[in-house]
């Protein structure tokens, strides 16, 4: 199973990312943004980091790279798009996920092991999980802080699209305490935490993240 | 130096800019080398830019003629006392003559030492200071020391693979302590994050004496094979320079030199301007395009481009190479077109590299840049002869030979004196303050002690830092060290760690070196991992005051006959000189690193008590020692007395029986015992998990009260806690480290004896309530956006 990993100029957590994906018992692919060529692979990772400086606004220069247009016409296509952090940013900014990260209310960086409900466990990222299990990933981000209309929020959480919510303390003042959101079809995850911080014991907090990438790899022979 | 640094923006550099195009002689003619020599008598403002008068003499004897203006410019950062270690060198030789080590693969005089930590692998690591840029600036000066040190280790041909940071401040209430800090931890966090480093421990400590000169020392660490290490040198007559990264810029110039080379005084100009500005995006694409570089065999040489810019970097390639070489100046890409000659060769813009590359490669060299979006000029090339020669507009403005520039600056036997205070300091011995009799009072001093800014919980800075980044990170902050994985298949690691108690130095600084380096072995040995090499970085007062000039001569005797002892090199280490304000020094603070290495990291030893009903033991010998302590600093605000007695046998053995106990997984938890003493240990291993613990002090020597046997920092020991206690003291007797059972873990308090019992709970309000009592955490607040503010998809 070939699961690709973008690497655009400021990408930090691209090799996390492929080391995710193997674990998990998959083939990590290596993907360069300026590249029109997702060499036949059956999912993205989006990884974290700061793409581009976080210029302009975390996510949105990275958005405008050849080979996300791709990314863009594939995902309308169901291939499964997991963002994370950065990634999360990149896909709210390429107009694949709705609302918009802005910089932490507190304005400081913050790093901590975070506990997270898991609200859907039907896409393609979380159905190793329970809905209502509680996992334990890393959160690391200065501008993190989830937002969106209210009416859209309102609309989000009627569809069911809210996959993560903070519990025990939101790390960033996102609205409605929302960590991670799906697109219409479940395809498409985005979230800021980092489930590829937590696949050893070893290194991670848990190896709660594990989950993202066995899933992936069970949607990807389902479909 | 005035409080917000903006008084005055004349700036140290403003006479400089005047040079070329200013009033005088000169006129708006550019200072050329046939100038310099038809005008030999034209007053230059050496004296502005650094330089002492004997010192201006010899450049003029060096070239049989007055330097150009761009020539004195390079002389003046050259020779500053950052760049040319001119009060240091004569006893840093110390380090050069201890015996040979064979981990040792690349020793000092290269940006950083490179040991062997075996299967082909070759760690780099070294400590820089960035002390005077970050109290003038926080963010960026902060910033910019780990962006300076990055590229250090960088140029050695590592993949850097983690940070560490030792901040020191004034008192932790000072408001100017409240303007500095949060710049600096935003700094350092700002631009480590971004570049994705893991940052894995570090210092956090206050001391009135560091409220005018703050310290803060980066240090970073990299790992390649052996066969890719990179020295910095020019050779092959026709190769090219070229000079990649960021555009030159008007920011840094004479940050080695009037900034980082003089002591700060009320009246004199605001240095802002002296600092650079850093971006961390630009120097991550740096990262990654010399990588590419190197793994491509693309450089025969390379240097960063750090304090004094491309004066430093030009000069010492050619001056370790073949000595020839020609930059045509015109050729650098700059930010401000108005730049001088001379303020382009000192700007210390950051994100800039210099390569040394065969003609036949810079095609491909210039393809990896391209790739990777990082700017890359050829500016020059090596030549035949030993001459170093810059043009500007067509005009020679620099001829000199390189090594006067880079190698053979000015030395000096600074006169030194034992310091007058220093009998009484120490005659004043904490055996006079008043200790606490009861359990009751016993409590409060533990209380005070934990809950003091040096002893509190960190997690103020450290939630502001990437410990994740890379997926490597076994142990950080707050183990006792930071220990890395570097090789997926093998689970070999390293562990470092940064200590430099300035009480201890101020005391003795021979011992006070001595117990640094020995707290630093041990954070290491307790993690499970062999200490193998040694970096430092020596933060002293004016050299130019002859008892300054004495501790830093203690210091450096002190940590090479420790090294010695010990059997480990010093690779490398960056001496900061001038951290005084007014005659006001800071405590002599050598702050001094260990790198220890971890055949197998999934053996490591974490310092916390997760596991109730096992036997807490004390390994070490504990006497009464508590001159320089954080008791008699934290409950008396009293320094004197002499410091802790250094037994390097006893640290030896310890770590010698803390790496078998590891490796033979007799052991779940191993915490140093040093800041505090048992106290502090024992309070930060409960407080990791939340698990306490019942002990008995009544199996210590019957001469130690409880106060000292819980405040008493005597060195080479460390608590740690196992469920085969039987065999940790049969691997001790045959270590020859004494073991005391002082009791088990479990519950919810540290509970000693009848005399206190003192709960988690309480330990932990104290503990975590304070940084952010000093330096605020706002709250979490959850609002909405108007509709129409944030597209739906």
């Amino acid at each position: 199973m070939r699961i690709g990993v973008i690497t655009f100029p400021g990408s930090l957590d691209d090799v996390d990312a492929a080391r995710a994906v193997r674990l998990a018992g998959g083939d990590p692919i290596s993907l360069w943004h300026a590249d029109h060529d997702l060499k036949d692979v059956d999912a993205v990772v989006l990884p974290g980091g700061f793409s581009y400086g976080d210029y302009l606004r975390a996510g949105a220069i990275a958005a405008r790279a050849p080979l996300m247009q791709d990314v863009v016409d594939r995902a309308k296509q169901g291939m499964p798009v997991l963002g994370i952090c950065n990634g999360f940013q990149v896909l709210c900014e390429a107009g694949l996920l709705p609302g918009a990260l802005t910089r932490n209310s507190h304005l400081h960086f913050r790093n901590r092991d975070q506990v997270l409900q898991v609200e859907r466990a039907d896409t393609s990222w979380t159905h190793a999980y329970e809905t209502g299990q509680r996992i334990v990933i890393p959160v690391k981000n200065g501008e993190g802080r989830y937002v969106a209309a209210d009416a859209d929020l309102d609309r989000l959480e009627g569809e069911g699209r809210v996959v993560f919510r903070y519990v025990g303390g939101n790390p960033n003042g996102s609205s409605r305490d929302i960590a991670g959101v799906t697109g219409a079809d479940g395809r498409v995850v985005g979230l800021m935490p980092h489930p590829e911080h937590a696949i050893e014991d070893l290194t991670g907090p848990s190896t709660d993240g594990l989950g993202f990438f066995t899933s992936v790899l069970k949607a990807v022979v389902s479909a | 130096m005035s409080g917000d640094g903006t008084a005055g923006q004349a700036s140290a550099t403003a006479g400089l800019s005047e040079l070329d195009t200013g009033p005088g002689r000169l006129g708006n003619r550019l200072d050329t080398v046939d100038l310099a020599e038809s005008t030999p008598d034209d007053e230059q403002p050496y004296a502005e830019l650094g330089l002492e008068a004997d010192e201006y003499a010899r450049i003029k004897e060096i070239l049989g003629r007055r330097p150009t203006t761009a020539e004195l410019a390079m002389y003046s950062v050259m020779w500053s006392e950052h760049c040319s270690y001119k009060s240091s060198k004569v006893h840093l030789r110390q380090f050069g003559d201890l015996p040979p080590s064979d981990a040792l693969l690349v020793g000092i005089g290269e940006n950083a030492g490179v040991v062997d930590v075996g299967d082909g692998y070759a760690v780099t690591f070294k400590v820089e200071s960035h002390n005077h840029p970050s109290y003038v600036e926080p963010y960026q000066g902060a910033a910019t020391g780990v962006g300076g040190i990055v590229r250090d280790i960088l140029t050695m041909g590592a993949r850097p693979i983690a940070v560490m940071d030792s901040l020191r401040f004034g008192r932790a209430d000072a408001p100017d302590t409240a303007r500095v800090l949060p710049g600096v931890v935003a700094g350092v966090g700002g631009y480590g994050n971004c570049l994705g480093l893991p940052n894995i421990g570090g210092e956090l400590l206050f001391d009135d004496c560091y409220a005018g000169n703050p310290l803060v020392n980066a240090l970073c660490v990299g790992v390649m094979k052996h066969e890719d290490v990179r020295l910095a040198k020019a050779e092959g007559v026709g190769s090219k320079v070229i000079l990649f990264g960021a555009r030159t810029g008007g920011d840094g110039i004479g940050g080695v030199s009037v900034l980082a080379s003089e002591t700060f005084d009320a009246e004199g100009p605001a240095k802002r301007p002296s600092v650079q500005v850093g971006d961390p995006f630009t120097e991550k694409l740096l990262i990654e395009a010399c990588l590419e570089i190197f793994a491509a065999d693309l450089v025969t040489g390379i240097q960063d481009l750090g304090g004094a810019g491309l004066s430093c970097a030009t000069s010492e390639l050619a001056s370790a190479g073949t000595g020839g070489m020609h930059v045509d100046l015109d050729t650098v890409p700059l930010r401000d077109s108005t730049l001088t000659p001379a303020e382009i060769l000192m700007s210390e813009s950051q994100e800039r590299m210099c390569a040394i590359v065969e003609p036949d490669k810079v095609g491909a060299f210039l393809a990896v840049c391209r790739k990777w979006e990082v700017l890359a000029t050829v500016i020059g090339e090596v030549t035949a002869g030993d001459r170093l020669t810059v043009d500007w507009h067509g005009e020679r403005i620099v001829d000199v030979p390189p090594r006067t520039v880079a190698h053979e600056g000015p030395v000096y036997q600074r006169p030194m004196q034992r310091p007058a205070d220093l009998d009484a300091l120490r005659a004043d011995d904490p055996a006079r303050l008043p200790r606490p009799q009861t359990g009751a009072e016993l409590q409060a001093h533990w209380l005070a002690v934990v809950g003091s800014p040096d002893g509190a919980d960190k997690t103020w800075v450290t939630e502001q830092y990437d410990r994740y980044v890379r997926g490597n990170t076994v142990l950080a902050q707050p183990d006792d060290a930071g220990v890395v994985r570097i090789d997926e298949q093998s689970h070999r690691g390293i562990a470092l760690s940064l200590d430099g108690n300035g009480r201890y130095a101020r005391l003795d600084p021979y011992t006070g070196t001595q117990l640094n380096l020995a707290e630093a072995y041990r954070n290491v040995a307790v993690s499970g991992a062999k200490p193998l090499a040694v970096t430092n970085c020596l933060n002293f007062g004016s050299p130019e005051n002859p008892e300054v000039m004495w501790q830093f001569a203690q210091a450096v005797r002190g940590l090479a006959d420790a090294c010695r002892e010990l059997g480990l090199p010093v690779t490398g280490g960056n001496v900061s000189l001038y951290n005084q304000t007014g005659d006001v020094a800071i405590n002599p603070t050598p702050v001094i690193g260990v790198l220890g290495v971890h055949d197998d990291v999934r053996t490591r030893v974490p310092s916390g008590w997760r596991v109730p009903g096992e036997t807490v033991l004390l390994l070490g010998t504990t006497a009464a020692e508590l001159g320089g302590s954080a008791w008699a600093s934290v409950v008396h605000g009293h320094l004197g007395g002499r410091p802790p007695a250094v037994d390097l046998a006893a640290e030896r053995a310890l770590g010698d029986l803390l790496a078998a106990l590891g490796r033979e997984g007799l052991v779940s938890s191993a915490h140093d015992l040093a800041d505090g003493g048992l106290a502090q240990a024992l309070a930060e291993s409960a407080l990791r998990y939340g698990v306490g613990a019942r002990l008995e002090l009544g199996n210590l020597p019957a001469a130690l009260d409880p106060f000292t046997a819980l405040f008493s920092e005597s060195t080479a020991r460390a608590v740690i806690t196992t469920s085969d206690p039987g065999g940790v003291k049969t691997t001790a007797r045959w270590a020859g480290v004494p073991v005391t059972e002082l009791g088990t873990t479990g519950g919810g308090a540290l509970a000693v004896g009848d005399l206190l019992e003192l709960p988690v709970d309480e330990l932990r309000a104290a503990w975590t309530a304070t940084l952010p009592a000093l330096f605020g955490r706002p709250e979490v607040t959850v609002g909405s956006v108007p509709a129409g503010t944030v597209p739906t998809s």
